[in-house]
């Protein structure tokens, strides 16, 4: 059977479970379509949130970006630290109050229409950005594996995503999402510890990364090290000197972690508050296999390509173009794989060409006259199972993963974008009365229209688009977090406050990003150039987040104390956010 | 639960002779509450030494202290503080459950 058979079976199938689960998940009511009914259990819905949070791109390629070295462990901790956040300071409170969604929350406590607008149009900013990034990845994997074009792969996932979500809302998503957590996990660790036991003999990639290299005997790192500083690399394990940028970056994807609208709503899914904080942690748990195997993969997969290069050693000469492996020849098809013979002696120099101390000495006295080969990061994933040779069904269900965590993604981004215009649009502003059964229609509807648009986006994708990071994640720390933190912690907040804090937020955050990378993410209409001496204080625009957070809360904190104290009811609403024993159940 | 709250909001009345139907708040709900905001700060701070102190700004002090190949802070940074949050976020649902019983908080 050739490898297209199998990978064509591997995906067909997962879709046909997803379609099995598409039919069996109708959704019946609104509660139904925006919550699952409020009836999923708490270790389902920590599957279901870790499949929504990993996405395509950190399916294929974190691990790319973590083999850059210490530096990037920013997004390791940046990605899982945020659920602690979640945990202790906004899921439990957020079940307790019991909203259908984000701009719910801060519609109903601060009592205001303008700020629920504003909060709905802050989720669909961040919630856009990210849905394009998940479109194209689906598109992406489909091609890397079918052998049909990217334009014709996204088409196939919206349609896929279409099937689920309009039919079954919330409850459609959360156990496809399920059952998509359960692919993607297989296909993403089964790999990795398949490269652990072939280099370390570790079976756990993330004790095999801290054991030892086993064809030198060397611990792993240490060898790492040796290999990367042989080629004129920085030190994989090398400390950095602006620790001042890496600490506010770290900070920024954490606390936007915490403030995205498609994690937050997950909690909404589980019958009580006590489910929701165990929820979170279940969460991590199946958010963490993921992340601590990343860095095992990522070290060991960089090590295990510069070995092929350099098949004896860095020492001596590199690999013979033509005597190059199969799965090189494979990827070089791709275009993920480049090689240019510069010195024309036929064989394949890797190395820093950027590093001119290097280039002028050990380079040029070995008679190299630039770096050969160009690798995109990714094919430490994706070539993964071609490198180790690994048996081909393997290789069919890393296509069907890669798949499930674009759809997850994608389908849990579109729930939050079209329950907020259904539900907060349309219900809670423009048509307030709307029936039950006409609210489950127009969500439906929001669910097409939202499909359609970011399909739209994903085929013709905006400058923005690349922007993930900057712009979801910042836009999620200054504006929704510290807005609903504030709603439970400070039961001074009124909405003014919120109102003058979410703008504020953004205002920093947003003006910040365009002055660096330009004006909407136009090229050239940029203030400063985007290098670090033109950072005010060191700070990058991708870790301006929490600067817009501290903001927030300054500006929502002062304002609120110069105009009135939120009314009576208001303040009772916070009390039951705080106290859910002590309801009106037994006073009225 | 989305209704209920909006019922109870709606059936609070506006005005009335013995107070204005708000229930005020009890010692024991300040009590519970304080506690809450003593576990967290307990999290946080635990949360922050682990990831911004060992894994970023402490690091350098920690260079001594080898762990297979690397030193702690490279460990901290690239598994240890995922499995610290993780132990927070259980950590705090167990003292948050025990306490909800305690007070007699549960939905």
């Amino acid at each position: 059977m050739s490898q297209f058979v199998i990978n064509f079976i591997f995906v067909l199938g997962t879709f046909a479970v997803y379609t099995g689960i598409a039919v069996w998940a109708r959704a019946r009511s609104t509660r139904e379509f925006y919550i699952a009914g409020g009836e999923v259990h708490p270790v389902l819905n920590g599957m279901a949130t870790a499949a929504d949070w990993l996405s395509a791109a950190s399916f294929i390629s974190v691990a790319g970006l973590i083999s850059v070295g210490y530096v990037n462990s920013a997004f390791i901790m940046g990605w899982t630290g945020g659920y602690v956040l979640l945990a202790t300071l906004l899921a439990p409170y957020l079940r307790r109050f019991g909203t259908y969604t984000v701009p719910d929350f801060v519609g109903k406590r601060y009592v205001s229409k303008s700020a629920r607008v504003i909060a709905v149009i802050c989720l669909i900013v961040i919630s856009l950005t990210y849905v394009i990034g998940q479109m194209t990845g689906a598109g992406v994997a489909f091609a890397r594996f079918l052998e049909v074009s990217v334009e014709a792969g996204l088409i196939i996932s919206a349609a896929v995503v279409f099937l689920y979500a309009v039919l079954g809302g919330m409850k459609g998503v959360t156990y496809t999402q399920v059952a998509q957590y359960v692919v993607l996990i297989l296909a993403f660790t089964i790999p990795a510890i398949y490269l652990s036991l072939m280099m370390t003999g570790h079976f756990l990639p993330q004790t095999g990364l801290f054991g030892k290299h086993a064809a030198s005997g060397m611990p792993l790192l240490q060898k790492l090290d040796q290999v990367v500083r042989d080629l004129g690399f920085q030190d994989y394990t090398a400390d950095v000197s602006n620790k001042w940028n890496m600490f506010l970056f770290t900070l920024t994807l954490m606390v936007g972690t915490a403030g995205l609208p498609h994690i937050i709503i997950r909690f909404f899914t589980v019958p009580n508050i006590r489910d929701a904080r165990w929820s979170a942690g279940w969460a991590l748990t199946f958010i963490a296999l993921f992340y601590t195997t990343v860095p095992g993969l990522a070290a060991m997969s960089r090590l295990n390509l510069l070995e092929t290069v350099y098949p004896d050693g860095t020492d001596q000469p590199s690999l013979v173009y033509e005597e190059r492996p199969e799965w090189f020849k494979n990827w070089e098809i791709t275009g993920l794989l480049k090689f240019e013979d510069k010195n024309g002696d036929g064989r394949i120099q890797f190395y820093n060409a950027a590093n001119e101390t290097f280039a002028s000495t050990t380079a040029a006295e070995r008679g190299w006259t630039g770096n050969e080969l160009t690798v995109n990061n990714d094919i430490l994933v994706l070539a993964l199972p071609e490198i180790a040779n690994m048996p081909m069904w393997l290789i069919g269900l890393m296509a069907a993963g890669g798949i499930a965590a674009a759809l997850s993604t994608a389908s849990g981004l579109l729930l939050a974008i079209s329950s907020a215009v259904s539900h907060d649009l349309l219900k809670n502003t423009l048509l307030p009365d709307l029936s039950d059964k006409q609210e489950m229609l127009y969500a439906r509807l929001s669910m097409v229209g939202a499909i359609f648009v970011a399909t739209w986006l994903g085929l013709n994708p905006p400058g923005f688009a690349a922007q993930t990071v900057a712009l979801a994640f910042g836009m999620a720390a200054a504006t929704l977090f510290p807005t609903i933190a504030q709603g439970i912690f400070n039961k001074r907040m009124n909405s003014k406050g919120a109102i003058a804090g979410m703008l504020a937020g953004a205002f920093v955050t947003v003006g910040y990003i365009f002055m660096y990378l330009g004006f909407f993410f136009i090229p050239d209409t940029n203030v400063f150039p985007n290098t670090p001496e033109h950072w005010i204080l060191g700070i990058s625009p991708l870790s301006v987040g929490v600067i817009g957070a501290i903001t927030n809360f300054i500006v929502g904190t002062l304002v609120s104390l110069a105009t009135e104290e939120p009314t009576a009811e208001i303040q009772d609403m916070v009390r039951r956010v705080r106290y859910p024993g002590s309801t009106g159940r037994s006073a009225t | 639960m989305s209704n209920e709250v909006t019922e109870r909001v709606m059936a609070s009345p506006k005005t009335g002779q013995n107070g204005n139907g708000l229930r005020e708040i009890t010692e024991r709900d300040e009590a519970y509450w304080a506690a809450n905001l003593r576990l967290i700060m307990f999290c946080i701070s635990i949360w922050a030494l682990v990831s911004y102190g060992f894994g970023i700004l402490l690091r350098p002090l920690l260079m001594g202290i080898n762990v297979g190949g690397a030193d702690l802070g490279f460990w901290f940074a690239q598994q240890g503080s995922i499995l610290t949050f993780l132990a927070l976020v259980f950590f705090y649902s167990w003292r948050m459950n025990e306490l909800d019983k305690k007070f007699g908080m549960e939905d």
